[in-house]
C-alpha cells in the first residue's frame, strides 16, 4: 500500500539523527512564528481580512489585472502576458537575447522554478545566477529547493562549507562558521551584481491601482538585482494581484510573521519604473493553468496562497519526510494540492502524506482549507485511475462487513481468536500496521455482547 | 432528554470497557441512554482512505438507528466530526437529522450535562493528549496555531476528577501519527510520530495517557509496545467514570 511519498518518507527517516534535526529545525520556525502571532490581539482578524480580499480578488481577477496592466504600462513598464511556461521562457529569453544579456542575477521566484526557466536559459547560452543565499546554495549544489522559503535549510553548515570551498567561494579550509561562509557567498555575489547585465525579480504582489512590483527579502538581493543591471524582469504569477495599498498592509503584517516568526521581512522593495533613463522594465504575467483552477469549485481557494511555508513548517509529515520526498516541487500541504491541479496522475503520491491534523489549515495566514482539500482529492483517485487497489480492496470488505449485522458480528466475536495466534502470523508483511505498532488484544465480547450485561445490571 | 450511545465499530472490538464507562457514567448523571441495537460504523475509515461512496450506506443505516434521538453521544472525537461535517452531504437529498445531533462524550458533558458535583476519583498523574479532530473540528480546546482565548474542555471535565493531577505534553496537539488509513499507508512517519508523540507525554512523568478518542489511544499503544515503552492508556470516560 506504498505510495511515492510513503517509500521516499521511509528513507528519509532512515537516518534517525538528521530526522530529528529536521523535525526540530522546522518545529523552531513554527515557534517562532507563534510568538510573532500572539504578540498581535488582531491577528485571527487579520487571517480572516486576508482571506476575504484574496477571495475578493480572484473572482474578480479579469478586472484587476486589467487595471493592474494599464497602470504599469503608464508608469512606463513593458507588460507581457503568458498563458504557459513555454511561452513564459519564450518572452523571458526574447527579452534577454534582444538585449545581448549573458548573464542575468536573479532573486528568489518560484514562479521561475515551476517554469524550469533556469534550464531553458542556460541552454540557450544565458547563465542565471540565483542571489537569494539559499537559493545560490543549493543552486551550486545542482538540488532543487526543499523548502519554498527556506529552500537549503535541509543542508548543514558542514555541507554548505565544504562546497563553497570546493567552489573556491570560501578560502579558509575548514572554516565552516556561519558568520564567515555569509560573508564568503556576499564577496561573490557582489562580483555578479556588478557584472550582469539584466535582473530578474519575482514579485510578492502586484497593486492594482498603482502599477506596482512588491518583493519581499531578507538580504536586499532584489534590490541589488534591480540596481545594478539596467534591464529588469518581474515574474509574477495572476494570482499575485491584490486591489492596492490597503490590502498590501494586510499581507505585509501576516507574510513574514508566518514565514519566519520576523515582525517583517528586511526588505520590501516597491518597483514602479525602469531605473534610469537607459533602463528597462518588463513585468510578465503568467497563467500557466491558475485561470482554470479559478473555475474548480472544491481547489479554487488554493490560488490565495502567499506562499509563506508556514503550512510545511507545521506539518507533522512535512517535518518528517523532509521537501524532496514529494513528487512537486513545492512540497508539502500547499504542494499536494497545488501538485493535484498541476497534473493528478503525476503528483497523486503525495496525496498520502496527510494525517487529516488540519494544523496546516489552522496556521494558514490566508485560511486556505488545505487539509479539507486533501481529504476532496483522495476521493477523486478513483477517477485518475491512481487509488491503490489494495486500499479500495480494503474498503470495499470493511463497507461490506459493517454494512451487514450478522458479518459484522462474526468479524467482532471472533477478533480474540487473533490473539491466539502465532506472533509472526499476525506480524508478517501482509500486515502493514505491524510495521510500527504491535497488534492490539482483542476482548473475548465485544461492546455489544457486553451491553446484555449491562442491561441486565441496569434492571436489577 | 433521550440520548443515543453510539459505540464505534473498533471501541466495540478492541476497548469494551469504554463503552462500558460511557453507559455507566451517563446513567450515573441520570440520564435517559438508549444503545441501539445493529449499529457498526459511520463510515469515516473509508472516507478519510477516498472511498467515500462506501460511507454511504453506512451513513444511511446510522441515520436509521439514530435520527429519533436527541443527542448522539460517542465517546470517539473522529468519529463524531466526521458524522456532523459529512453527512449531509453524503445523504444529499435524504433527510438528515443526525449531523446536527452527534456529539463527542466530553463535549456533551462539557456544554449540555455540566456536571457540577465530584466524578470518579483517580489518584494519578496523567498527560493529556488533545486528539486533532477534538481540537480543531470539534473545538474541544483552543489549537495551538490561533490567537483566540485558551479553554480546553477535556481539562475542565478531568477538574472534577478527586485526586488527579494532569498534565500537556510539550507540542500540546501535534498529532500523533494515526491518521486511519494512513497508518498502513505511511506506515514509517505514522510510527515516527506516533514514538515522538509518546516521548513526550513520557517526559512528563504521567503514568497514564488519556484522550477523547481510542483510535489516537489504540495507536500509541501498539507503538509503544514495539518500542517497549511503559505508560498506561485511559480514555477520557474512563477516567470520568472511575469508581462509580
Ligand atoms: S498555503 Fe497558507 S500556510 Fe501554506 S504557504 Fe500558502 S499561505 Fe502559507
Amino acid at each position: 500500500m506504498s505510495t511515492s511519498h510513503s517509500i521516499k518518507a521511509k528513507a528519509f527517516l532512515k537516518d534517525g539523527k538528521y530526522a530529528e534535526w529536521h523535525d526540530a529545525t522546522f518545529w523552531g520556525v513554527r515557534t517562532k512564528r507563534d510568538n510573532m502571532a500572539f504578540g498581535l490581539d488582531e491577528w485571527e482578524q487579520l487571517r480572516e481580512k486576508a482571506s476575504a480580499i484574496k477571495r475578493h480578488t480572484i473572482s474578480h481577477l479579469d478586472e484587476y489585472l486589467e487595471q493592474f496592466a494599464v497602470n504599469a504600462e503608464a508608469n512606463g513598464a513593458i507588460v507581457h502576458w503568458a498563458a504557459d511556461a513555454a511561452e513564459f521562457n519564450k518572452i523571458v529569453y526574447g527579452i534577454l537575447s534582444g538585449h545581448n544579456v549573458r548573464k542575468v542575477v536573479k532573486s528568489k521566484s518560484m514562479l521561475t522554478e515551476e517554469c524550469e526557466m533556469n534550464p531553458y536559459l542556460e541552454k540557450r547560452g544565458i547563465e542565471v545566477v540565483e542571489t537569494d543565499l539559499g537559493e545560490r546554495i543549493i543552486q551550486l549544489k545542482g538540488q532543487k529547493p526543499s523548502h519554498i522559503v527556506m529552500p537549503a535549510t535541509h543542508l548543514s553548515h558542514d555541507e554548505v562549507g565544504e562546497l563553497f570551498e570546493e567552489k573556491g567561494i570560501s578560502d579558509e579550509i575548514g572554516n565552516h562558521d556561519p558568520t564567515y561562509l555569509t560573508y564568503r557567498a556576499r564577496l561573490s555575489l557582489r562580483n555578479e551584481f556588478l557584472t550582469a547585465e539584466a535582473g530578474m525579480t519575482g514579485g510578492n504582489f502586484g497593486i492594482a491601482t498603482t502599477g506596482d512590483i512588491v518583493v519581499c527579502t531578507n538580504e536586499g538581493n532584489a534590490d541589488m538585482s534591480t540596481a545594478c543591471p539596467k534591464l529588469h524582469i518581474a515574474a509574477v504569477g495572476l494570482e499575485k494581484i491584490i486591489p492596492d495599498y490597503d490590502c498590501l498592509a494586510v499581507f505585509q503584517r501576516l507574510l513574514a510573521r508566518s514565514g519566519t516568526g520576523q515582525p517583517t521581512t528586511t526588505y520590501t522593495s516597491h518597483f514602479r519604473k525602469a531605473r534610469c533613463n537607459d533602463g528597462e522594465f518588463h513585468i510578465v504575467l503568467v497563467d500557466n493553468g491558475r485561470s482554470s483552477w479559478i473555475a474548480d469549485p472544491d481547489h479554487w481557494e488554493a490560488l490565495k496562497c502567499i506562499r509563506c511555508g508556514e503550512c510545511m513548517n507545521t506539518c507533522p509529515v512535512y517535518r518528517r519526510s523532509g521537501g524532496y520526498s514529494y513528487s512537486y516541487f513545492i512540497p508539502g500541504p500547499i504542494g499536494i494540492n497545488l501538485g493535484m491541479l498541476r497534473n493528478p496522475q503525476e503528483h497523486s503520491g503525495n496525496v498520502s502524506a496527510c494525517t487529516l491534523c488540519n494544523s496546516c489549515q489552522s496556521v494558514c495566514p490566508v485560511k486556505i482549507d488545505l487539509g479539507d482539500q486533501v481529504y476532496k482529492w483522495r476521493q477523486k483517485l478513483a477517477e485518475y485511475g491512481t487509488a491503490s487497489k489494495s486500499k479500495k480492496m480494503m474498503c470495499d470488505t470493511m463497507s461490506r462487513a459493517f454494512g451487514s449485522e450478522s458479518r459484522y458480528n462474526t468479524a467482532t466475536g471472533a477478533a480474540h481468536l487473533l490473539n491466539n495466534m502465532p506472533h509472526g502470523l499476525v506480524h508478517c508483511g501482509l500486515n502493514p500496521w505491524a510495521e510500527g505498532h504491535e497488534m492490539m488484544k482483542f476482548p473475548k465480547k465485544p461492546f455489544h455482547k457486553v451491553f446484555e450485561d449491562l442491561e441486565k445490571e441496569d434492571k436489577e | 432528554m433521550k440520548v443515543g450511545l453510539f459505540i464505534p465499530c473498533y471501541v466495540d472490538a478492541v476497548y469494551p470497557e469504554v463503552g462500558v464507562a460511557c453507559w455507566r457514567l451517563l446513567r450515573h448523571l441520570g440520564l435517559e441512554v438508549d444503545y441501539p441495537a445493529g449499529q457498526t460504523c459511520c463510515g469515516q475509515p473509508m472516507a478519510n482512505a477516498g472511498f467515500e461512496d462506501k460511507a454511504v450506506p453506512l451513513a444511511r443505516k446510522f441515520e436509521e438507528k439514530f435520527a429519533g434521538f436527541d443527542y448522539i453521544v460517542a465517546p470517539s472525537v473522529s468519529c463524531v466530526a466526521f458524522v456532523r461535517l459529512n453527512y449531509e452531504r453524503l445523504l444529499a437529498g435524504h433527510p438528515c437529522a443526525t449531523a446536527a445531533k452527534a456529539m463527542d462524550i466530553v463535549e456533551f458533558l462539557h456544554d449540555v450535562v455540566r456536571p457540577a458535583g465530584p466524578l470518579g476519583r483517580f489518584p494519578h498523574k496523567v498527560s493529556l493528549h488533545n486528539s486533532c479532530h477534538g481540537v480543531r473540528e470539534l473545538g474541544l480546546s483552543s489549537p495551538s496555531e490561533q490567537h483566540i482565548a485558551p479553554f480546553n474542555k477535556i481539562k475542565d471535565l478531568l477538574s472534577l476528577v478527586e485526586g488527579i493531577e494532569v498534565v500537556e505534553p510539550e507540542r500540546k496537539d501535534e498529532c500523533c501519527g494515526f491518521g486511519g488509513m494512513f497508518s498502513v499507508e505511511e506506515t514509517a512517519v505514522s510510527a515516527q510520530m506516533g514514538l515522538d508523540k509518546l516521548r513526550r507525554h513520557i517526559a512528563t512523568g504521567a503514568e497514564y495517557i488519556t484522550g477523547p478518542d481510542c483510535a489516537c489511544l489504540m495507536h500509541m499503544a501498539g507503538v509503544a509496545k514495539k518500542q517497549g515503552l511503559d505508560i498506561g492508556f485511559k480514555h477520557v470516560v474512563e477516567i470520568l467514570a472511575a469508581g462509580l
